[in-house]
Formats: C-alpha cells, sequence, structure tokens
C-alpha cells in the first residue's frame, strides 16, 4: 500500500476536456440567455428615464387637450378600466365553467380533444383576426355598435383561453383524495366541486384572473374598430358608450400626432407597462406565496 | 303499480335539491366547456360571412397571390394583389425566428438544466414578465428607439424596415418560445438523465444526447408556435415595419404586413364594401394559416405525451 496508485475516480485527461466543453457550453448559453433579457431591462430604463419625468399626478387626471399633445391620460386610463372589467365579468363565469368541465367532468374522448384544440386556437389566433371577428359578430350582426360593450366582449372571447389554462391547472393541483373523502360521504358532484375543490383551487383560480387583467389591457388590435376611440375628452357612461384606451391611446400619439412632444409617448408607453407588468408580479407574487403555505 | 310499491320507489329516490342543483350545473360546465368550440367556430363563420362573399365575386387567386399591386382604394381598377403583403409577413417572421430561435433554445436549455435555485427561479420570473409586456409597447419601441438606432448604425435612410419589425418582432416571440421548450425539456423523465450520468456523461452530454432528442417533439412544437405568433402579431408590423407595399431586397427595405394591412384600412372602409370584405378575406388566410401551425404544434405535442405514457411503468 503505498501512495503510487492512482486515485480510482480520479478524471482522465479526456474528462478533462469534457469538463472544459460543458463549461464553455455553460457559459455560451447563459450568455445567449443574457442577451435575451438585457434588451428589455434597457429598454424598461429608458422607458423610465424619458418617460419618468412626465408623470405626474395632472398628467394621470386631466383628459389629453391641444390635439393630444399635452395634457394628461385620465379617459384613456379609465376607459381602459371599464374595457378589463366589463371583458372580465364576461369571461370569467365562461372560463371557470369550462375548466371546472375540463378538470372535472370531460372524459377523455373526441369531445374533449376538439375542446382543447379550440382552446389553444383562440390563444393562438391574430389578434386582428379577434378584431375581424368582433366587428363581424358584435358590432354589425348583434347591433352593439363600436362600444365598450363589443369591445370587452372581443376581448373575453380572446382571452379566455388564459382563464380556463389556469383554472383548469389549480382545480387539478387539488388531490384526487379531497375528493373521493367528500364523495364518500355521500356528496354530489357539485357539492365537492363548491365546498372543497374550488374553496382549494381559488387562489390560483385569483392568479390567472389577474393575469388576464394584465393580458386584457394591454391589448390594441382587437379593440381599434370594435370600442376604442381615438380622440374622446369625456369618462364614457355607459357600456354601450366609445372610450379611450390606454394602448390605443399609446399607439395614437407615436404614429398620429407628428407635433406630440417627444417625452409624451414614453410617458404613455411606461404608464401603460407600470399596469400590465404591475398586475403580472401581483400574479406572481400570489402564486409564489400560495405555493409557500400549501397544506398538501 | 299499487300504491305501496310506489312509495317504496319514491324512498329509495334520493332526487332531492341537491341532485337538481347537480343535474343543473353539469348542464351549465358543459355549456361552458363546449363554448371555446362555439367561439373558435363564431370566429371562422363571422369572418367567412364577410370574407367569402368576397371570395366567390370579386377574387381572382392569381392576382391575389400573384400581384403586389395592392388598391383597394382606386376608383376605377381597385386590384387585391396580396403577395407583396405575404412576402413583407414571411420577411418579418422569418427573421424574427432566425433572431429568436437559437436565443430561446439556449434559455430553456440554460434555465432548464444549468440554472439551479434563485436562479433559474429569478430567470423564469423575467422571462414570463418579457411575454407579458403589450405588443404596442413593442410597436412603440420599434418605431422611436430601434427606429433611430438602426439609422445610426447602419447609415441608412429608414430604420422602420424589416430589421427593426424582425428583431422586435423576435424579442417578442423569444419569451414564449423559451417557456414553452422549457416545459418540453421538463417533461423529460429524470431517470433519462440519472441512467446517462450513472454512466460518467457530463451534464452537457446528457443534454444533448440524452435530453434534447427526447424532447425533440416538444421543441419543434415550441418553435412552430413561436411561428404562429410572429405570424399573427399585428401592432410592431403595423409600426416597425414602415408599411409600405414592397417586395424587400434586403433587411433594410420597408415592408408591410397582412395582418397590419387589415389594423390599417379596416377603419376607413365602408362596411359591405369589396374593401371592406378582401380584408376579412386576408383574415380568412390568417386564421388557416395560424389554425394549421397550431393543429400540427398539438400533433407533434400528443404526439410525445402518448410515448411518454407508453413508458411509464
Amino acid at each position: 500500500m503505498t501512495g503510487t496508485a492512482a486515485p480510482l475516480f480520479a478524471g482522465t485527461s479526456l474528462n478533462a476536456r469534457d469538463r472544459k466543453i460543458e463549461w464553455l457550453v455553460r457559459a455560451l448559453l447563459g450568455l445567449m440567455t443574457a442577451l435575451l433579457i438585457l434588451p428589455v431591462v434597457i429598454i424598461m430604463a429608458l422607458l423610465v428615464v424619458e418617460g419618468g419625468p412626465v408623470i405626474s399626478w395632472e398628467f394621470l387626471t386631466t383628459p389629453p387637450v391641444d390635439g393630444m399633445t399635452a395634457g394628461g391620460i385620465l379617459p384613456a386610463l379609465v376607459g381602459t378600466v371599464w374595457l378589463v372589467v366589463v371583458a372580465l365579468i364576461a369571461s370569467v363565469p365562461v372560463g371557470v365553467a369550462a375548466a371546472v368541465y375540463l378538470s372535472e367532468y370531460a372524459p377523455d374522448n373526441w369531445l374533449t380533444r376538439a375542446i382543447n384544440l379550440a382552446i389553444i386556437n383562440l390563444a393562438g389566433v391574430p389578434s386582428i383576426v379577434h378584431a375581424l371577428f368582433g366587428v363581424g359578430a358584435f358590432v354589425l350582426f348583434f347591433r352593439f355598435g363600436t362600444s365598450i360593450l363589443a369591445a370587452s366582449l372581443t376581448l373575453a372571447v380572446m382571452t379566455l383561453p388564459v382563464v380556463i389554462v389556469s383554472t383548469r391547472e389549480s382545480l387539478q393541483a387539488v388531490p384526487r383524495a379531497f375528493r373521493e373523502a367528500c364523495w364518500n360521504m355521500g356528496a354530489t358532484r357539485w357539492q365537492t366541486i363548491r365546498r372543497i375543490v374550488l374553496p382549494n383551487a381559488l387562489s390560483g383560480i385569483l392568479t390567472g384572473i389577474i393575469l388576464e387583467v394584465s393580458r386584457t389591457s394591454g391589448e390594441t388590435a382587437p379593440i381599434m374598430f370594435t370600442g376604442a376611440a381615438f380622440f374622446l375628452p369625456f369618462l364614457p357612461q355607459g357600456v354601450l358608450d366609445q372610450t379611450m384606451a390606454m394602448s390605443l391611446h399609446l399607439f395614437v400619439i407615436t404614429t398620429q400626432v407628428p407635433d406630440a412632444p417627444e417625452a409624451l409617448p414614453f410617458g404613455v408607453a411606461l404608464v401603460l407597462i407600470s399596469m400590465v407588468l404591475a398586475m403580472n408580479a401581483l400574479s406572481i407574487a400570489f402564486r409564489v406565496y400560495v405555493r409557500g403555505r400549501k397544506k398538501w | 303499480m299499487n300504491p305501496q310499491a310506489l312509495a317504496r320507489s319514491r324512498d329509495f329516490d334520493h332526487r332531492g335539491r341537491a341532485w337538481y342543483a347537480d343535474r343543473a350545473v353539469t348542464v351549465f360546465v358543459f355549456i361552458g366547456g363546449t363554448s371555446a368550440i362555439l367561439f373558435i367556430g363564431g370566429i371562422f363563420a363571422f369572418i367567412a360571412r364577410e370574407g367569402l362573399g368576397f371570395v366567390f365575386t370579386e377574387f381572382d387567386a392569381g392576382e391575389f397571390f400573384g400581384s403586389i399591386a395592392w388598391r383597394p382604394t382606386s376608383a376605377l381598377d381597385a386590384t387585391y394583389g396580396a403577395l407583396a403583403l405575404i412576402v413583407g409577413t414571411a420577411s418579418i417572421t422569418g427573421l424574427a425566428m432566425v433572431v429568436s430561435i437559437p436565443f430561446s433554445l439556449a434559455a430553456a436549455v440554460f434555465i432548464g438544466e444549468f440554472a439551479r435555485g434563485r436562479v433559474r427561479e429569478t430567470l423564469k420570473v423575467l422571462v414570463e414578465l418579457l411575454a407579458a409586456i403589450p405588443s404596442v409597447v413593442w410597436g412603440f419601441i420599434g418605431f422611436s428607439i430601434m427606429n433611430s438606432l438602426i439609422i445610426d448604425i447602419f447609415d441608412v435612410p429608414i430604420g422602420l424596415n424589416v430589421l427593426n419589425a424582425g428583431i422586435i418582432l423576435g424579442l417578442m416571440a423569444a419569451p414564449i418560445m423559451t417557456t414553452i421548450a422549457e416545459d418540453a425539456l421538463k417533461a423529460v423523465p429524470d431517470g433519462y438523465r440519472e441512467a446517462a450520468e450513472a454512466l460518467g456523461a457530463t451534464r452537457w452530454q446528457v443534454i444533448r444526447k440524452v435530453v434534447i432528442p427526447a424532447a425533440k417533439n416538444g421543441l419543434v412544437a415550441a418553435v412552430l408556435l413561436g411561428v404562429g405568433r410572429g405570424f399573427g402579431e399585428t401592432m410592431v408590423v403595423l409600426m416597425a415595419s414602415g408599411h409600405s407595399i414592397n417586395l424587400p431586397d434586403s433587411v433594410f427595405d420597408s415592408v408591410r404586413a397582412l395582418t397590419a394591412t387589415i389594423a390599417a384600412e379596416l377603419g376607413e372602409t365602408a362596411v359591405g364594401s369589396d374593401h371592406f370584405r378582401a380584408l376579412f378575406t386576408l383574415g380568412i388566410l390568417l386564421f388557416l394559416v395560424t389554425f394549421a401551425i397550431n393543429l400540427a404544434a398539438d400533433i407533434i405535442m400528443r404526439g410525445i405525451r402518448r410515448k411518454g405514457e407508453r413508458g411509464r411503468p
């Protein structure tokens, strides 16, 4: 037993080469990941630097004036809230019902596969095609005219998959044993869902709804022709009124108002993206919190 | 049936309020569940309702797919050649994929296989936030930031071109592709990795020889969904591509996309006019192509799911 024997698990030179390659690949992939994320961080910083000075209490609470070259964004902010709220009222019940069906009732047959395919396609159809649908169906066929109602219903159809998918996931995360215990007590399917499944999945459903708010408030194309107006300095009074919206307002003052001061669109973009990202961050934080205190 | 037997059968009939509530809910959630099919069918029906009227009258396939003359507003001789729009969409989407496929697959492998713990969670959250940025904000970035950057760097007269829209669209499609690709990598059973590691493979060897081949279908589906996303994107191509009818010679030429044409012109057309219906015809084309892409991605995905089930003990 002298010290000359080679250690059993020492790497050969070949191993060393493999390790080096792995290290290089890892560095390269990490670099590419950083390159993917970095531009966005820079862009955000730019938005804050350029748009930050524009934002004030007055900016948020006054309507635009002088051909939208000055003033604030109040009607657009209020309009976006209207659009989102009406869209939620329409899509959340349908979306949750669909998710309950898919998670609790649906057998594994052609119909369920067709539903799943339809959901994927609803999410994948271009937003401008949703806009055409909104014009053809809600504006013209159902005669809602260009109104908050037509625009919100278009948005509701478009964001339905967000609610369905996230709700279904959270329903399926409830352990099957919970349901079985309840059935064994003689409860009906619905009693089980209402008393056991939905309460345990509630936080996940809320996460999905917040995510939908974030999606809905940023959409532009679907509302362009269904209910959002270029310029309307009044606040909407009901669902049959037209309204301004943050997303369309950003488009309009960027491309259609050439003499708007350069910082103004940055300010609008900053407010819009802050709204969307705040909602998204809230939903992520909520998810992490829920995951942390899950009981099973 | 005698009265006694009737009474006895009532004793066994448990159809109380709960039973009827259960029935009602079953019907309600079934309607909700099938609503997705109803909506996708409705979308096609309503677009076809406006668009097919055009397809069967004014429509000339040779002109539509072969001519670049999109002159719907010409009073005397309106022509509807969509070739330049199709090429515009294809060139922007193509460049976007060149930008985003390598980066998103790299990011997916890095996040899914190399990154651990806090780094991984942070990257995932960042990618998710990236995906949340509204398209109009991306369009704005293209219009006001990328535009001047491209003019300065490449010394060209216009910065609103294929390059601009392609890069922005690539950045926009990347987070979605990354997320789906990472899911595909995650779906590869850990047993595969452990088996390879037990044979002495380094982590990169495991990824290259085991994980990526096993996740191949999911990765293809991720790329397909990214293509579908880029193909259908509207605001970015409207704001960043220059919006001029043109067959591009280089990435510095302005082009015009199918989606952007609808977005720019729908507001100015009379309801029911040829021009209005021609725009819905473009909508039919967009709908069918994205439907085909999504269907293909779904079939490929289902392929792996089924294989996964068979492989399970």
